[in-house]
């Protein structure tokens, strides 16, 4: 049985509808839990969320006490009480080497505090250490960065639906931003349970997921629309259930490539992609899922509009180029 | 379907040699190619080649203060040489506050301030850096914003040109430095893995001045802590005395160099740095060292430390002269290099700093690599098995293109690469199949309706196409948020992720029609393999 294509029906008559309301309510649940989780406890700047040095300020410092291995319990004695904030010591890369963090205090400047820093750890870890500062983000950087993560989410969902709206109607573009906010919000709690960093580039990997999200959610209802102007006398829930199928072997298809390639970045991408590897693939299957039960169901209870006034089926957009028969 | 038009078959053979090309120079080794092919390569971002990044603040509030300071210093002259008595002459807020000892005069002091100071205000026909009001017996002079935020604005200027020439004479490759917003410079040095020493280069203000020490200031006085008006207490590092009383006026400044060079000094052997003046400097320096101040001493005066207070034996008319401070070898040539290239207007506040080694840069390089070819392989594994050698295999040509118009065009327009933007093509070459995917579905859609397979084929694309744009459409909406909102690394991913769309989308579309089309004429199949 080779391509393997063949197996996968070419119909699919799966209810995804009549599941619709276990779904929304295991949707909400988790968004609601994800969303508590994410913002408690009621923290500035970052909440629940462990807060990279990019959005609360602070320094990163690499330590080699190269040949000898770096004694990260004494690192961590000499940085305590210092008022450095949440101090973390990390082994990174090779034994020899380490990664601190920590916070520059209010009002101190940040070159002195580094070279504070330096001294006690030369103290505490013997010679030779040499350190090199990996990066220092003032507090004033900090915020500005955290407001144009958050405002560059916000526009981007909101993007989302004016672009939806503008292509389809005002319910499809509901629909795919209830999505957008629970994929989202799911990323989110999941950044917020396993303790990955919140940084510049989960914010990254976050809008990517937006994108993919939406890319997901056009697919479906492109074929919804079609099918509702070919279909008319159709029940909404019936041609939601046929769109969906219709499009389903494309979802696997394209969500089985994205995460395959993914995975290799996840455990052939080092460290520094590691994180972000995780967060994609876990949105490509949130992103997926909620095409299906979060995006389509909103148009379900909502309905379309007036289905008889719309002209007989007409493309939305005409292909430009040769395509002769 | 059968037909393919002509300028569908140029534009992919076009973009299939047009990838070859300027994808070559990323493979051989540099300076392999002839002259004639093209040679950009690839543009890695810091955190790839490793190197820093300074974001840096010009310190709006010291120039303001010095901007006040100096205008009351300039108002004591002017009255002084009017011989308008006053009193209480001092910074207010964002102004002066002066008062007129002789009421018959207040109005001569405002004429003469208001004509003789306010410099007129840069972009404003007719204005002025500040008003003058009287307000009884008393003058009161009150700066514009607009004086300041234009203060601001030339501060930054002059800082970019400052702190690239400083740079150049560092060696650093190719640095960039740009400025970000009102007040800010983004500093980005590549290779150079040592922060503190940019930070060193370019965060010393190295504003010098000549001042006369005041040697007649009581030091009971000065023990109180009050100093006369116009005269300031400094520190010194010339290893003699602590602190220095100082005139505020400065005679001569740093801006009226010409040349510095670390030299020796004849006598004693100690590295000094010998400077010499422009005419306005030699002119200035020979009064101030003139007949009337033989004996006194002046001070060289460095970031508002006293690096040297020699006594004037005599007077210095040749524009030229040699600092002998508490010098090694290695900080008169770093002082030398900085008064060459000039002081910055104001101090730079380093505001956010990062810095990657190029060993690490190269490891995330390696295992972008990998990951890469690990993506492409696993997906072409995938499609081969899905759909088969002929639709698989067509697929898989068109990506090998797309990812070929990836690396070319950020090639040519020189995008910076970043680990993130690794990512973003990892993620755009799975994305890239999806149009593929849309076409082929839609193609087993058709056949299901019952079309024969040309009228299937071609009702596939023409159907998907709309779906395909749409769904990109979204894509690049999200990756323009990135560039507006994102920083570095950040703005890389976007850059990557919208090239990627865009190419994939063609490669998709066109590649697999002009293939599939070609398969359709020759073998004039009954059936899709795919169904």
């Amino acid at each position: 049985m080779w391509p393997l294509i063949k197996l996968l029906p070419i119909k699919t008559n799966f209810r995804f509808v009549a599941f619709a309301r276990l779904a929304a309510i295991v949707s909400g649940v988790l968004v609601i839990a994800s969303l508590g989780r994410a913002m408690f406890p009621f923290e500035p700047p970052c909440g629940g969320l462990a807060c990279g040095i990019d959005f609360k300020g602070g320094a990163m410092l690499e330590v080699s006490t190269a040949p000898r291995a770096v004694d990260l319990g004494a690192a961590r004695a000499a940085l305590s009480d210092k008022g450095l904030g949440e101090v973390q010591v990390q082994a990174f890369g090779a034994p020899s080497e380490a990664m601190v963090r920590f916070q520059i205090p209010d009002g101190a400047s940040a070159d002195a505090t580094v070279a504070g820093v330096q001294q006690s750890l030369r103290q505490a870890l013997g010679e030779p250490a040499t350190f090199r500062p990996a990066a220092v983000v003032g507090p004033k950087v900090s915020g500005e960065l955290l407001q144009s993560g958050i405002m560059g989410l916000g526009l981007a969902i909101l993007l989302m639906l004016v672009y939806i709206w503008f292509r389809f109607e005002l319910q499809f573009g509901v629909g795919a931003v209830v999505g957008l906010f629970h994929d989202v919000i799911l990323t989110f709690g999941l950044i917020a349970w396993t303790g990955m960093e919140f940084s510049l580039t989960t914010i990254a990997a976050i809008l990517t997921i937006i994108g993919y999200s939406m890319n997901d959610t056009v697919v479906v209802f492109d074929r919804l629309r079609e099918n509702l102007r070919k279909y008319k006398k159709m029940p909404l829930g019936e041609v939601i259930d046929l769109s969906v199928n219709e499009t389903l072997s494309r979802t696997v298809i394209t969500g089985l490539t994205a995460v395959l390639a993914l995975s290799g970045l996840a455990v052939f991408g080092g460290e520094a992609l590691y994180e972000f590897s995780l967060i994609m693939i876990f949105g490509i299957v949130i992103g997926t899922y909620s095409s299906i039960y979060v995006a389509a169901p909103v148009i379900l209870l909502w309905g379309v509009r007036n289905r008889d006034e719309e002209p007989e089926v007409l493309p939305p957009m005409q292909p430009r180029g040769g395509l002769q028969p | 379907m059968l037909s393919i038009s002509r300028w569908k078959l140029v534009a992919v053979v076009l973009a299939t040699v047009f990838g070859i090309l300027f994808t070559l120079p990323n493979v051989v080794p540099q300076g392999a190619l002839p002259a004639w092919l093209p040679q950009p390569r690839l543009n890695l971002g810091l955190d790839l080649q490793g190197g820093s990044y300074l974001l840096l603040e010009v310190d709006t509030a010291a120039l303001k203060t010095e901007k006040l300071t100096n205008t009351v210093e300039d108002i004591r002259q002017t009255l002084r040489n009017e011989k308008i008595a006053f009193s209480d002459l001092a910074v207010v807020g964002d102004g002066v506050n002066v008062r007129i000892t002789d009421p018959a005069r207040v109005n001569d002091a405002l004429n003469v301030i208001q004509n003789n100071q306010a410099a007129p205000l840069a972009g404003a026909p007719g204005g002025r850096e500040f008003t003058v009001r009287r307000e009884g017996d008393r003058l009161r002079l009150a700066f514009v914003e607009e004086a300041f935020n234009a203060e601001a604005g030339r501060a930054v200027e002059q800082s970019i040109e400052i702190i690239r020439r400083r740079i150049d004479e560092l060696g650093t490759r190719e640095p960039t430095i740009i400025r970000q917003g009102v007040d800010r410079i983004v500093v980005q040095a590549p290779g150079e893995s040592d922060p503190e020493r940019l930070k060193n280069v370019i965060g010393q203000t190295a504003k010098l001045t000549f001042q006369m020490v005041d040697e007649t200031v009581d030091p009971a006085i000065a023990a109180s802590g009050r100093t006369p008006p116009g005269v300031e207490l400094l520190p010194s590092t010339d290893g003699y005395q602590a602190a220095y009383f100082v005139n505020k006026r400065a005679l001569v400044t740093g801006e009226m160099l010409t040349d510095a060079r670390q030299a020796n000094d004849p006598q004693t052997g100690q590295p000094v740095v010998s400077f010499r003046f422009d005419a306005t400097g030699a002119r200035r320096f020979g009064q101030a060292t003139g007949a009337e101040n033989v004996g006194k001493r002046f001070a060289i005066i460095l970031d508002g430390k006293v690096i040297s207070a020699p006594r004037i034996n005599e007077p210095i008319t040749g524009g030229s002269g040699q600092i002998t401070g508490n010098f090694t070898f290695e900080t008169a040539n770093d002082l030398a290099v900085l008064l060459r290239a000039g002081a910055l207007p104001a101090p730079l506040k380093v505001e956010e700093q990062r810095t990657v080694g190029a060993e690490l840069g190269a490891d995330a390089v390696r295992a972008g690599q990998i990951s890469t070819a690990v993506g492409f392989v696993a997906i072409l594994v995938f499609m081969l098995l899905a759909y088969g050698f002929l639709f698989g295999g067509i697929s898989v040509i068109a990506l090998l293109v797309n990812g070929l118009l990836i690396i070319a065009t950020m090639s040519v327009t020189q995008a910076t690469l970043t680990l993130p933007g690794i990512a973003g093509l990892i993620l755009t070459l799975a994305v890239a199949v999806d149009a593929n995917v849309l076409i082929y579905e839609r193609m087993r859609d058709e056949i299901r309706a019952g079309r024969t397979v040309v009228a299937a084929m071609d009702a596939g694309f023409s159907k998907a196409m709309s779906t395909i744009i749409d769904a990109n459409v979204t894509t690049i909406l999200a990756a323009l948020i990135m560039f507006q909102f994102g920083s570095g690394p950040v703005k890389g991913f976007a850059w990557t992720l919208s090239i990627g769309v865009i190419t994939s989308v063609f490669t998709a579309v066109f590649i697999t029609q002009v293939l599939l089309a070609w398969w359709l004429r020759s073998a004039r199949p009954k059936t899709l393999p795919i169904v």
